[in-house]
């Protein structure tokens, strides 16, 4: 692996923003993801929608666990401090990140393992503590880094109504957030630019916890039975010319449909996704409405993309905490320590 | 013959039965007459029906580690009575209530019966039943005042000041006490031959347990995040740092708080906030006891590579697994000193008493930050939770947090390239930056993969090896920094060593060790990696006893493996039954060593033996 500088090139969408910088200005280092990974594509949305809000490209905390997913922070916001943590503990880094400077934009990436099967504890419980930061899990319903196994969201495969039946009920990560109280929570398609970066942006400015489940394919693993392009078919069939390591290169797939419209996507293991997207007219303010459509549409094996749900008032964690508004990380001797005097006090309550 | 000031008495009640408060009160009256108590709390976990133990070591002398043998037992648990009785030792004092007949086989002859009728007295005067097992617990506190010669004005105030605020309860409380202080004024022998009296021992001391003082540490020592998940006998701390911080951490004007807590979903999320808030520059902490620990190594382990400060206090318990979850040991030391896979090993700091507790709750925020690191304080319960005798708190208001090797904006200004991981300074620390300080330079990725000096991602083994080394020559730096050992050496051919609560009963012990022809000197380690001041006080010594609270000689391992020490070279003395280490074991153990090995001793006063 190596880190060679992005080659230069001009394009037409290097448009300058309010703060004189352009898109390159936000983004990170080169991706070692696979070519196609649906990941990159969230990385290029995320990219594109902090340019266009035109925000300080240094002021963001980027968190992540560990997975191909947890990867990306490092592949936008290169001049942003990022944590790649510990496997499924993403939320509680960034919880302690965001109350030790609520300035900043805390932006958490993570996989369909990451926050789903090992860190499903933590995920429910950022989300109880209405943690102000965007929340991303870039949800490919595979472990794409530790090479295709099963995960507990979702599988493509399995949901058509054709496919193999998934041996386990999926967890669907979205309805899980409105149940817990999430303020945002979205869903949309790692191709579909036109719905993810406003989404993001909307998230990014969200003053309370913004969760978007982006399904997000993997072009390399997609380990179900069904599959012709499972991980196990092909070293199945393939004798011993194919090995593990062999990705065979894939092109981002990319989806545009309209509010209100369904989509078919085909997806690398051979499979079919449908999109739903929200209409225009949705009400996405009434949680228990937006629970019970996102139940429906799945029963009838749709996935619902947009904006589920949102509620601009609602509270976040430093609201709920009632602390300083200065950062808690720019608080020195004088504002924390109470001093001898004070002591005094509190030596004469211990007699 | 009468003693003064000088006896250990247990109260064995059942745990919900509001005994606690009464013999709160018992404890705190001695300590306002200016007598030196130590008290320890020995119950079950379980909230209400089991037995409790209430201990209180009176020492004008000062010895306030635990010895062995009851003076004066007040037996209030039908369930135990019988193992209470048999705990007291020949001559002293049985006070029970003798309402009913004491059964013939209860009897001893060789111990005195303090018969008081608590239930009688308090069956006319409280018509309600619950009141009433409350109030029994106030008549034999009163009766304790006759019978041991307590300043009654005292009590009578403690009682006013309990219950401020309820202030109906005042008066029926008093009214108990008086009930069962006249009855022993009347019917009872009193004051009994073992009896206190005013003393100046206290001095300006306060009464404190060891958790309280940790949590007014760290508001000291600048700590704004504070994760925890309750388990006992850490809980304490983490309820005592936001009952202060909601005094001490407020801003006055708009109300707004000076810090955050969160009762995370598990010491997993405990140590994540930790590290989180630690890398974005706020000072952090967590407590928890050894489960605690275990689950939060995968966590200790990425601070410790990716050189994040954290602070964590376990108050440990009697292990391994759920162990004997309320009672106390120093089991920790291996498992924290290398919590975390590969090649991890964590600073620690051994506090012995609350204001070392304080000291460090200060102290390690300042050596986190400093090193980089995730430093462990090895408290334990017997410290953390019991009241004990403390030196008065002092803070040096000139004194600054050392932050540690952070750029500002403007140092960054003046740096060409930031190099995250580079040892500018040969002392295996480099430098940090913070989130959000420059817009163009500082910022970095932080991973528990390994990196070059430039914190790139990089997986060549020269690259590895040059980090790992580096990490090296910081343990080094960190055998400069933690808290240096307490030494006490005369020349003497034999030396002890010991740390934590283990210091309680020392005094004590060595004091009879020396009745008997024995004389140590001494070293009371507090912090890991040893300095080299541990070297030369082992190196100068010929033998060398180490007394400490588990089974396997956890201290022993460590110094043995720091130092590359000949392992018959520390004799262990060794207690681990979930009471804190007695005076008495300290003293047998050592005195058996000399009499099996035949060691000379100064006075040869052989016959000592037993
Ligand atoms: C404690 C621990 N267990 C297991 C692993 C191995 N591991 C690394 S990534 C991963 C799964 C990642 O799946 P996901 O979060 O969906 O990310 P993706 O690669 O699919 O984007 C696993 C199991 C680990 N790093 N740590
Ligand atoms: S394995 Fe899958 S998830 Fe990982 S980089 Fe390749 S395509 Fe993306
Ligand atoms: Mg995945």
């Amino acid at each position: 692996m190596t880190f060679v500088a992005k080659p230069r090139t001009h394009h037409p969408l290097l448009q300058v923003n309010d703060l004189g910088l352009t898109r390159r200005d936000y983004e990170g280092s080169v991706s070692t993801l696979c070519a196609g990974c649906g990941h990159d594509s969230v990385s290029a949305a995320v990219v594109q929608a902090c340019a266009e809000l035109a925000l300080p490209p240094h002021k963001f905390a980027k968190v992540s666990g560990i997975g191909c997913s947890s990867k990306t922070p490092s592949y936008f916001l290169g001049n942003s401090h990022g944590f790649n943590s510990v496997h499924g503990r993403m939320p509680s880094v960034a919880t302690g990140a965001n109350l030790a400077n609520r300035e900043l934009y805390c932006i958490g990436v993570s996989g369909d393992g990451d926050s789903a099967s090992i860190g499903i504890g933590q995920f429910a419980h950022i989300v109880r503590r209405r943690i102000n930061m965007l929340y991303l899990v870039d949800n490919n319903g595979t472990y794409g880094l530790t090479k295709g196994q099963f995960s507990a969201t979702n599988d493509r495969g399995s949901t058509s109504k054709k496919g193999v039946p998934n041996l386990y009920e999926p967890i669907d990560m979205i309805s899980m957030a409105l149940q817990i109280g999430a303020s945002f929570v979205a869903r949309s398609f790692s191709g579909d630019k036109r719905q993810l970066v406003p989404l993001i942006k909307a998230g990014l400015l969200h003053e309370g916890f913004a969760f978007i489940d982006v399904i997000s394919p993997c072009v390399a693993f997609n380990n179900h039975n069904g599959s012709t392009k499972s991980y196990d078919y092909i070293r199945a069939h393939s004798g011993s010319v194919v090995d593990a390591d062999l990705i065979a290169p894939h092109d981002e797939i990319t989806v545009d449909y309209d509010p209100g419209a369904s989509e078919d996507v085909d997806m690398p293991d051979g499979s079919t996704l449908r999109l739903r997207k929200l209409a225009h007219d949705y009400n996405p303010h009434d949680r228990v409405a937006a629970l019970h459509y996102v139940q429906r549409a799945q029963e009838e094996g749709e996935f619902v993309t947009g904006l589920l749900y949102v509620d601009p008032t609602a509270s976040d964690c430093h609201e709920i905490l009632g602390t300083t508004q200065t950062p808690l990380n720019a608080l020195g001797e004088d504002e924390l320590c109470p001093g001898n005097a004070a002591l005094e006090g509190v030596n004469a309550s211990f007699r | 013959m009468t003693t003064y000031n000088d006896f250990v008495i247990r109260f064995a009640n059942v745990n919900g039965s509001g005994s606690a408060s009464a013999n709160g009160m018992f404890a705190k009256a001695l300590f306002r007459m200016g007598i030196p108590v130590a008290t320890r709390n020995i119950f079950p976990s379980n909230i209400e029906g089991l037995p409790t133990w209430f201990e209180v070591r009176v020492s004008e002398r000062g010895y306030l580690g635990r010895r062995e043998g009851i003076d004066i037992m007040v037996a209030m648990n039908a369930e135990t009575f019988e193992e209470d009785i048999a705990s007291i030792v020949p001559g002293g004092y049985l006070v029970y209530d003798n309402s009913k007949e004491l059964r013939p086989n209860f009897r001893r002859d060789d111990i005195n019966l303090v018969g008081i009728p608590i239930s009688q007295l308090v069956l006319p005067e409280f018509p309600n039943p619950k009141h009433r097992a409350l109030f029994k617990n106030i008549v034999y506190l009163g009766a304790l005042s006759a019978l041991l010669n307590i300043d009654f004005d005292i009590i009578k105030g403690m009682v006013s000041a309990q219950f401020k605020g309820k202030d109906e309860l005042i008066a029926p409380n008093i009214h108990a006490m008086e009930l069962g202080r006249s009855y022993a004024r009347e019917y009872l022998e009193c004051p009994l031959p073992i009896q206190v009296r005013h003393s100046d021992a206290v001095g300006d001391r306060i009464m404190i347990d060891g958790n309280a003082a940790a949590a007014i540490g760290a508001i000291y020592g600048g700590a704004t995040v504070c994760a925890w998940y309750p388990i006992t006998p850490s809980t304490s701390l983490a309820e005592a740092f936001e009952q202060h911080c909601a005094r001490l951490r407020v801003d006055p004007e708009t109300g707004e708080r000076r810090y955050a807590i969160i009762q995370a979903e598990d010491e997993l999320a405990a140590m994540g906030i930790v590290i989180g808030a630690g890398w974005n520059g706020a000072r952090s902490f967590t407590a928890t006891s050894g489960p605690g620990v275990s689950l939060m190594t995968e966590f200790l382990g990425l601070a410790y590579f990716a050189e994040i400060p954290a602070v964590l206090w376990d108050i440990q318990r009697a292990g391994p697994s759920t162990g004997m979850p309320t009672r106390t040991q120093q089991g920790d030391l291996v498992s924290s000193a290398f919590a975390s896979h590969g090649d991890t090993r964590h600073p620690l700091m051994f506090p012995s008493t609350p204001r070392e507790c304080f000291e460090f709750g200060a102290d390690a925020l300042d050596l986190a930050d400093r090193l980089q690191t995730p430093i462990i304080v090895m408290s334990d319960l017997e410290l953390g939770m019991n009241d004990n005798l403390s030196e008065p708190f002092t803070w040096d208001d000139s004194r600054r947090y050392d932050r540690g090797k952070v750029l500002t904006e403007e140092d960054l200004d003046d740096v060409e390239r930031f190099s995250r991981y580079l040892d500018v300074d040969g002392d295996g620390v480099g430098y940090r930056t913070l989130p959000g300080t420059h817009a163009e330079k500082g910022a970095f990725f932080t991973r528990g993969t390994s990196r070059d000096e430039h914190a790139t991602y990089t997986e060549q083994p020269e690259h590895y090896i040059k980090n790992m080394d580096r990490l090296l020559l910081k343990w080094a730096t960190a055998r400069q920094l933690v808290p240096k050992a307490e030494i006490e050496a005369h020349g003497r051919r034999a030396g002890i060593l010991y740390y934590g609560t283990t210091a309680a009963p020392m005094q004590e012990a060595l004091d009879r060790l020396a009745e008997d022809g024995v004389q140590l000197d001494t070293m009371r380690i507090r912090g890991f990696p040893f300095g080299n001041e541990v070297r030369e006080f082992i190196d100068s010594h010929e033998i060398l006893f180490l007394a400490e609270q588990n089974r396997d000689a956890q201290m022993k391992s460590l110094l043995v493996n720091d130092l590359e020490l000949d392992p018959a070279s520390i004799i262990p003395v060794l207690y681990y039954g979930g009471f804190s280490i007695s005076a008495d074991t300290i003293h047998q153990q050592v005195l058996d060593y000399y009499v099996g090995n035949n060691l000379p001793r100064l006075d040869e006063v052989w016959e000592v033996s037993s």
